[in-house]
């Protein structure tokens, strides 16, 4: 048997977690350096999951990378092809018709709702509540299904093509959804009773991991790490795009700036996306999904183009620097959690090591997507 | 309201320019844009340095600042203040003109929409930069990870090694005469 290891009042010693840890979601590793049970500083370590999406993009003509956006975010896929289907709609000038660009709304919100309830009971367990789990997973399930039928795939959708999409949505799924829309609130509701007023759950969140105005920028955070720190940002409604002026909802921002009001911020979206997802069901215009003339080869002059998109994790950002050729000189995938991970390292400084796995829970980390 | 703040002093950043160059300046982005068909158009010089206001509806974005390696800091300095947030930093390879370009992608949490691009090129053989990571502490891992993928070395980083390759790559795999 080895002796056990005695530490001297002053030394530390540095705690690996991951790259296979159930905490981390993922392969993330993060080096402590442990003061006992404090941290006094981490490293990062991405890329274990690293394909270079971004030399396939240079590789690949436009229509050939539409199914690697998907595999960059396996939860909330479709808001990432979004991003990138609006940037080379944008370049090459192609027209879109209003009903593909509801429908698209539609899939990008019901994604977003499945990537939420995802996110809260992983969030849940890594605290310690094992049930909410099985719940969110049931809910996500109808999503799933209704997602499929019409897109053809659970989780890697490769639904959206330039100038619309594959397929036309059908009544069974307009049916669904609307079935779908008052479970889930019955579902929040649910949630509500049995995590959020849990005073186990508040006390453990309360005031963990204080993140201030100033360190979102200095980072660049988006999504629910900057909204719940006060900062009124969401893509959606500072940077309108796509037919999202259309609809009336709420950014929910909280000024906690703790990892509940990241919590809050969550679950007051899908509310938000269930209420875009009703009013473009009833809005929904007849007409074409594709345009008359869709462009078989995709050439966007010259010039270098960005578009922002909110995703489930934040602002997603496509930079397309084009040449003329058919193929894009470079393409760069600003992914929104490598922003809101890479702010971990500073703020876990000093925190129980247990407050910093509740920390990097509230982050909504997707590993493939940080490494891409 | 913002956008004209910065444009200015951004613009200040480029003491007298010539109206003359500012005129080809302008000129020569419509042109580009009117060329956009024909391909590969004359190219002449790489666009000189200074401020270009961009159609947003078209490019994404409002201010486009080519800056000298030296300038970089004061620009990202005047963006700061102006408390812009930091988007992404990235590379692009132009092996044509041997020269590597540095993009900085900044924008802003309020509902003032401003997205302003810096962008500023260096010599394909010593590409050196200086680091931002003392303004905007988040640029930390964008600047490693241009680092991995063209060989850009950012002056003054804190801690320069491979982030999303491996710990011992040796290659650039962005760079356009990579060769896997």
């Amino acid at each position: 048997m080895s002796k056990p290891i005695k530490l001297g009042p002053d030394e530390t010693f540095v705690l690996n977690v991951g790259p296979q840890h159930p905490a981390t979601h993922g392969v993330l590793r993060v080096k402590m350096r442990m003061d006992g049970e404090y941290i006094v500083d981490a490293e990062t370590v991405i890329g274990y999951i690293h394909r270079m999406h971004e030399k396939m993009g240079e590789l690949k003509t436009y229509p050939q990378f539409l199914m690697n956006l998907s595999r960059m975010d396996y939860l909330g896929a479709v808001g990432y092809s979004h991003g990138h289907i609006l940037c080379v709609e944008k370049a090459a000038g192609i027209e879109v018709p209003e009903r593909a660009e509801y429908i698209r709304v539609i899939m990008v919100e019901l994604n977003r709702i499945a990537s939420h309830l995802f996110w809260f009971g992983a969030f849940v367990m890594d605290l310690g509540g094992f049930s909410p789990l099985m719940y969110a997973l049931q809910d996500r399930e109808h999503i799933l299904d209704m997602m499929e039928k019409v897109t053809g795939s659970r989780l890697t959708y490769c639904y959206f093509r330039f100038g619309g999409l594959f397929n036309d949505i059908d009544d069974e799924f307009i049916e669904a959804a609307r079935r779908f829309i008052p479970r889930m609130r019955k579902s929040l509701d649910k949630y509500d009773k049995l995590v959020t007023g849990n005073i186990i759950f508040r006390k453990r969140l309360e005031g963990n991991a204080y993140l201030s105005k100033e360190t979102c920028r200095k980072y660049g955070a988006s999504s629910a790490v900057a909204r719940g720190s006060g900062i009124n940002f969401d893509v959606r409604r500072n940077e309108p795009y796509s037919v999202y002026p259309e609809f009336d909802f709420d950014i929910p921002v909280f000024h906690e700036c703790d990892s509940l009001a990241r919590y809050n911020v969550r679950m007051a979206e899908i509310e938000q996306s269930l209420r875009i997802v009703e009013q473009a069901l009833d809005k929904l215009p007849d007409g074409p999904i594709m345009p008359k003339k869709a462009p078989k080869i995709i050439k966007p002059p010259a010039g270098d183009y960005y578009q922002a998109v909110e995703t489930a994790r934040g602002s997603f950002g496509v930079r397309l620097v084009s040449d003329g050729g058919k193929t894009p000189y470079r393409m760069k995938l600003r992914s929104p959690t490598y922003s809101n991970m890479h702010l971990f390292d500073e703020t876990c400084k000093g925190m129980l090591i247990m407050d910093a796995l509740a920390f990097m829970g509230s982050l909504d980390l997707v590993i493939p997507e940080i490494d891409r | 309201m913002i956008a004209e703040t910065t444009l200015k002093a951004l613009q200040a950043l480029f003491p007298e320019p010539p109206p003359s160059e500012t005129d080809t300046d302008v000129s020569d982005v419509t042109e580009e844009i009117a060329q956009e068909d024909k391909k590969s158009p004359p190219k002449e010089a790489p666009r000189p340095n200074g401020v270009v206001e961009r159609d947003y509806s078209v490019h994404g974005y409002h201010i486009d600042a080519q800056v000298d390696p030296d300038q970089l800091l004061e620009a990202v300095d005047i963006l700061d203040k102006a408390e812009f947030f930091i988007e992404t930093i990235t590379g692009v390879d132009w092996i044509k003109e041997n020269q590597f370009e540095v993009i900085y992608d900044f924008s802003r949490y309020d509902f003032d929409l401003c997205r302003v691009v810096i962008r500023t090129r260096v010599s394909r053989d010593e590409p050196v930069v200086p680091t931002i990571t003392d303004i905007y502490a988040g640029a930390n891992w964008h600047e490693r990870e241009t680092h991995d993928f063209f060989g850009i070395k950012f002056d003054g980083h804190p801690h320069l090694v491979p982030l999303l390759l491996p710990e011992d790559a040796d290659f650039h795999p962005l760079r356009k005469d990579f060769k896997a």
